[in-house]
């Protein structure tokens, strides 16, 4: 996950200004792969010298997931069904959305609207793939609520696209399944609880601030739902599985909480 | 109103149960500071103040996150034993309470002066008992700013009590502050007086209930 410059009482509201990076970038690539290397060295030889990090032994890491697993029980029991996050003004949107991925953003590809499919499989009865046209022409949700990272930071993104619930209902999806999952563009996987794939304010979204998703935030089409932290929000779908097995994804395989709800 | 209580029943200073809830309490503050600032190194409240990797706990952000929600059980479950314990048995009442802001005043003058009187261990001067209230409030603020943290959706009612979302970060922070404050004073102190850490191993002296005046025995 990239960092992003975050709102705090004690720092400047205005961000950097992102132009003099695309400028210089040819160099600000140098410096970084120069940087990447040499903490690679100093972190082999670290390694070399304390033999192991802890959290990395096998055993810690059984212990430590083992109860992951458990906080994702919990955190399914704690889960509101139809309580609603709370929601904002269009004044209070920040524009444009901030830019998160594990990635930087100038290394995003874009999709071409014009080709794209949005593929179905599993427990859904209906197949037949979507092209964008016919995903925009469905009806539209707005939610304006709040992005929060599990880093820490958070902003105020106003979102539009057709409800999750309404889409899984319109393609005969099984909604009595366990989950929906999510395979991206980019090799990104993501899924979520069926609980949340129906609570109301999750969509798929199309539009930011009323406009269409802009190519680094997930275009033509993305997860918005209130109820999960931002990396459960993936980007550039490109098929949706409605499924009964769980499954690892991107992050909950390097050991991030998997149900990550907020 | 002086009542004394029931007699001949004698037990240690610090009683088998107590003991074992400290060191577990130590254990999890330690996990939970430790993989705290972990986590907060990836988004820093202060600009200035980023954790030198030689104290978080956890390789990668992930591991901090992993260790401080692993750690949290064993805070908040040996958290509630403790309280629970120290109120059904007397003894917050009994060690803490009542405080009186002249003896507050004393202390304070004493230990300005370099008089750190702490031969009775069986007695909290005004400012100890100050402090532990104090690190048990902040205790339990941590809690509950850490459950809004966590759950700023689910128990949204309990989050807009703080304000919006970077607020309720601030107040975690600063809680860990207060904890991190205590813990230099209260683990200096320790040192500087060793029968005290060692009365929280072995239970420090014999101490009978019968020759502390209860001042409100209604119940």
């Amino acid at each position: 996950m990239l960092r992003t410059p975050t709102p705090s009482i004690f720092r400047p509201r205005k961000s950097v200004d992102q132009r003099v990076l695309s400028q210089k970038r040819s160099l600000v690539h140098d410096i970084n792969r120069r940087n990447v290397l040499r903490g690679a060295i100093s972190l082999g030889a670290l390694s070399l010298l304390t033999g192991c990090d802890v959290t990395e032994d096998d055993s810690v890491q059984k212990v430590l997931r083992t109860v992951s697993a458990w906080n994702d029980r919990v955190q399914a029991t704690l889960f509101r069904r139809n309580h609603l996050a709370p929601t904002y003004s269009a004044s209070q949107v920040f524009k444009p959305a901030r830019f998160n991925a594990y990635y930087d953003i100038e290394d995003v590809k874009p999709i071409d609207g014009a080709t794209w499919k949005l593929e179905l499989a599993g427990l859904v009865k209906n197949k037949q793939p979507w092209t964008a046209q016919q995903i925009y022409a469905l009806p539209e949700q707005e939610i304006i609520i709040k992005h929060i990272c599990v880093e820490g930071w958070d902003y105020i993104g106003q979102w539009s696209g057709p409800n999750l619930r309404d889409f899984l209902q319109r393609v005969g999806a099984d909604l009595t399944a366990k989950y929906v999952y999510f395979i991206c563009n980019d090799d990104y996987t993501e899924s979520i609880d069926m609980a949340t794939a129906l609570h109301p304010q999750t969509i798929l979204a199309t539009k930011y601030a009323g406009d269409h998703l802009a190519d680094p935030f997930g275009y033509p089409m993305r997860l918005r739902t209130s109820t999960k932290l931002g990396y459960k929000n993936a980007k550039w779908i490109k098929a949706i599985e409605v499924t009964n097995d769980f499954r690892e994804t991107f992050w909950s395989k390097q050991g991030f909480n998997w149900f990550a709800g907020i | 109103m002086t009542a004394v209580k029931s007699t001949d029943h004698e037990h240690r200073l610090h009683p088998l149960p107590l003991r074992v809830m400290h060191w577990i309490n130590a254990i999890a503050i330690f996990i939970m500071i430790g993989s705290g600032w972990k986590i907060y190194n990836d988004d820093v409240i202060l600009g200035w103040l980023h954790f030198p990797d030689a104290v978080v706990i956890g390789k990668w952000a992930q591991h901090g996150l992993q260790w401080h929600f692993f750690g949290m059980w064993i805070f908040v479950l040996n958290g509630i034993a403790y309280l629970t314990y120290g109120i059904t048995t007397g003894r917050f009442r009994r060690k803490l309470f009542p405080i009186s802001i002249r003896e507050l005043f004393a202390t304070v003058g004493d230990a300005l002066r370099f008089k750190l009187a702490h031969d009775d261990l069986t007695h909290y001067n005004a400012v100890q008992k100050i402090l532990y209230l104090g690190v048990m409030a902040a205790g339990i603020l941590i809690v509950i700013s850490g459950l809004a943290l966590w759950k700023p959706v689910q128990f949204s009612e309990l989050a807009s009590l703080f304000g919006n979302f970077q607020t309720i970060r601030v107040v975690h922070f600063l809680c860990m502050s207060a904890i991190v404050g205590f813990l230099l004073v209260h683990i200096s102190l320790a040192l500087f007086v060793p029968k005290s850490l060692l009365a929280m191993i072995n239970g420090g002296p014999s101490v009978s209930d019968d020759t502390v005046p209860e001042t409100n025995p209604v119940h």
